[in-house]
């Protein structure tokens, strides 16, 4: 009976197991082992920290990185501006068919690939592009307007893709605050910011928590956004590595810059969790 | 004359086309006990959340001490409520949570901290405020949860079934400690319940329920024994109950035959019932006189034997079924011992007074 039972255990978790192992962490040893390699002549290799010398005394390196971290922290931070009323409403007001239908809709843009919804606003927002020749129709605008290819396109673009991500965690945790609590909120003399701030909010921590770590991740790791509607310059982090694998043929300088990001959305989730007083277990558990 | 602490006048609810609440009046002298008791279902909750603002109602006028609340936001009217659930807020210490409406009036925290502390202590928790809610058990936090209204010193404390959650034995208890907090407190409560024990132990005065209206209101003595309504009576306490037809009326009382044949004698009680006419007639369980030769009833107006046909032990309140005729009688098992021997199938004899079965026109 026991070694049935062990014998389960183990078919249960190997799938999770192969991938893991198979997929993350053999890559990333290997991935690391690359990155500490330094190119000393053809098929000649040696260890040094070369690599992340090279991103530390280049200042565009350096800089797209920083750029690359807070515009992912600011886009987490609009994401969550605009999903909170939106789970609020669909979590506390809404009702019956109506919060299952908001919920629906919020979910349709996901059955598009991303890489077409990223076209979408392209159409929009491009120069010969919807909005521009609206604008010039009601007299607005006297020539075509561009509006691709600049940061708050980009911004738009990560909002939008990370919506959902955001959205869920918290509808589900607003759903399981009582409203009996927060109508004792309000018998008990508080008004809608007291309640909102002593009640709703702290209660809903963990989903605002969870939900920004998946958005942030994202946003950081995004590759598609912002060089479709960033452009060539957009400089996002990612870029930096695609170019450095694929177009430089330098692969011990994309595994350094890989495993700078990977330090780097650590570095930040931790300090969330600390600032927010949460553990990782308790957000995810 | 002092000013009623509440005043309810016409109050209606609709909702859609059913009516939730129909012109209800009623007012609560201060520092009294009123009770809202009915089946689920009735409306009390609806009245409840309007009297606390969570609702509007659709007519009508809600008056605390002479003055109308209809247009105060429910954080500025002078009515708390604890709540079905309780509704503690679990991201606060209990401190906090007694704290939290002082804090909302802008009291400085020196205050409100002594405040907390001599609401603890009333409450017999004393030196507990650092503790988490999840720590409480469900008397504690019972408590707790009237604590952090009656801080805030209401007029009028609503409150909402909160005793539901709670088993059996402590539910018992925490009857005879609401009742002392109120008197501790002098403050005025407005209990709803569908349990007609809770009512009937704490209140002084109870309004009986049903779909919408007021059936009748008094203390619960009165309730218990002279039912206005056969809702009421029905719903207050436990009871035989027949349909049947009057024979003969002489004065406040009557005889019908029920419609399984069985002839009884009832009193009207000053309603308006006619020989000819459908009526039920209401027999409370202890009204019944059990014994073992007839000889001893012969004073009673209703007399009859039977059999019984299942004791059902429940201590003080125990009962048997007496088949007699083609009905099933449920009556009082004095526990004084004399009849310990009773077993099913035993030949008894049961009567009871004329005036302690309750008439009511029936429908047809």
């Amino acid at each position: 009976m026991k070694a049935e039972a062990r014998i389960g255990l183990i078919l249960l978790l190997t799938p999770l197991l192969l991938w893991l192992s198979l997929l993350i962490v053999i890559p990333h040893i290997d991935m690391f082992l690359v990155s500490l390699r330094e190119r000393v002549g053809v098929g000649e290799y040696r260890i040094s920290p070369a690599n992340y010398l090279t991103f530390l005394t280049e200042p565009l390196y350096l800089r797209t990185f920083a750029r690359t971290a807070i515009m992912a922290m600011l886009a987490t931070l609009i994401t969550l501006l605009i999903a909170f009323p939106v789970s609020y409403y669909i979590a506390k007001m809404a009702r019956g068919r109506t919060r299952s239908a908001l919920f629906l809709l919020c979910l349709v843009p996901f059955w598009v690939s991303e890489l077409v919804r990223t076209f979408g606003w392209m159409i929009l927002l491009r120069e010969t592009g919807l909005i521009s020749t609206l604008l010039q129709w009601a007299g607005l605008a006297d020539q075509p307007v561009e509006m691709l290819y600049n940061d708050a396109a980009i911004m738009v673009g990560l909002v939008y893709t990370s919506m959902l991500f955001m959205v869920v965690p918290l509808v589900t945790t607003l759903e399981s605050l009582p409203d009996e609590v927060i109508e004792a909120g309000y018998d008990l003399g508080g008004t809608n910011v007291s309640v909102m701030r002593e009640i709703v909010i702290p209660h809903a921590t963990p989903g605002i928590v969870s939900g920004c770590i998946v958005v942030f991740m994202l946003s950081l790791g995004n590759y598609l956004t912002p060089t479709m509607l960033g452009g060539k310059d957009s400089l996002w982090f990612t870029e930096l590595i695609y170019s450095q694998f694929i177009v430089r043929f330098n692969w011990e300088l994309g595994a350094a810059f890989g495993f700078l990001l990977l330090l780097l959305s650590s570095l930040i989730v931790w300090g969330m969790l600390r600032l927010t007083g949460h553990t990782l277990e308790r957000t995810m558990g | 004359m002092t000013l009623p602490d509440l005043e309810c006048t016409g109050l209606t609810k609709r909702f859609g086309t059913a009516t939730a609440v129909d012109a209800v009046s009623f007012d609560v002298p201060p520092g009294s006990f009123f009770s809202i008791l009915g089946p689920s279902g009735c409306g009390k909750t609806t009245i409840m959340r309007v009297i606390a603002g969570f609702l509007d109602p659709d007519a009508g006028d809600i008056l605390i001490r002479g003055r109308s609340i209809l247009n105060t936001p429910p954080n500025k009217r002078p009515v708390n409520m604890v709540f079905q659930h309780l509704a503690l807020f679990p991201m606060m210490t209990i401190a906090e949570n007694i704290g939290y409406g002082l804090r909302r009036q802008g009291m400085a925290k020196a205050e409100i901290a002594r405040k907390v502390d001599a609401a603890l202590d009333r409450i017999g928790l004393p030196g507990i405020g650092a503790r988490k809610i999840d720590e409480l058990s469900g008397g504690q936090k019972q408590r707790v949860a009237i604590a952090r209204c009656m801080v805030l010193e209401p007029d009028v404390l609503l409150l909402d079934e909160p005793l539901g959650a709670l088993d059996l034995k402590l539910r018992e208890r925490m009857k005879v400690e609401l009742k002392e907090m109120q008197a501790a407190f002098d403050t005025t409560f407005v209990y709803i319940t569908h349990d007609q024990s809770e009512a009937l132990v704490m209140s002084d005065r109870i309004a009986v329920m049903n779909q919408g209206r007021f059936e009748q209101m008094g203390t619960g003595r009165e309730l218990y024994y002279r039912p206005e309504t056969a809702f009421v009576a029905g719903f207050v306490g436990d009871t035989n109950r027949w349909h049947g037809r009057i024979e003969r009326v002489e004065g406040d009382a009557l005889q019908l035959v029920t419609d399984s044949g069985l002839t009884l004698r009832g009193a009207r009680h000053g309603r308006a019932l006619s020989p000819g006419g459908r009526a039920e007639i209401f027999v409370r369980p202890e009204a019944i006189r059990l014994t073992r030769s007839a000889g001893e009833l012969a004073h009673f107006d209703n007399r009859m034997s039977g059999r019984v046909t299942a004791l059902l032990f429940n201590g003080a309140a125990s009962r048997v079924l007496v088949q007699a005729g083609r009905e099933e009688i449920e009556v009082n098992l004095p526990q004084s011992g004399e009849f310990a021997d009773l077993a099913r199938g035993a030949e008894v004899h049961i009567g009871w007074a004329g005036d302690q079965g309750n008439c009511f026109a029936g429908t047809p």
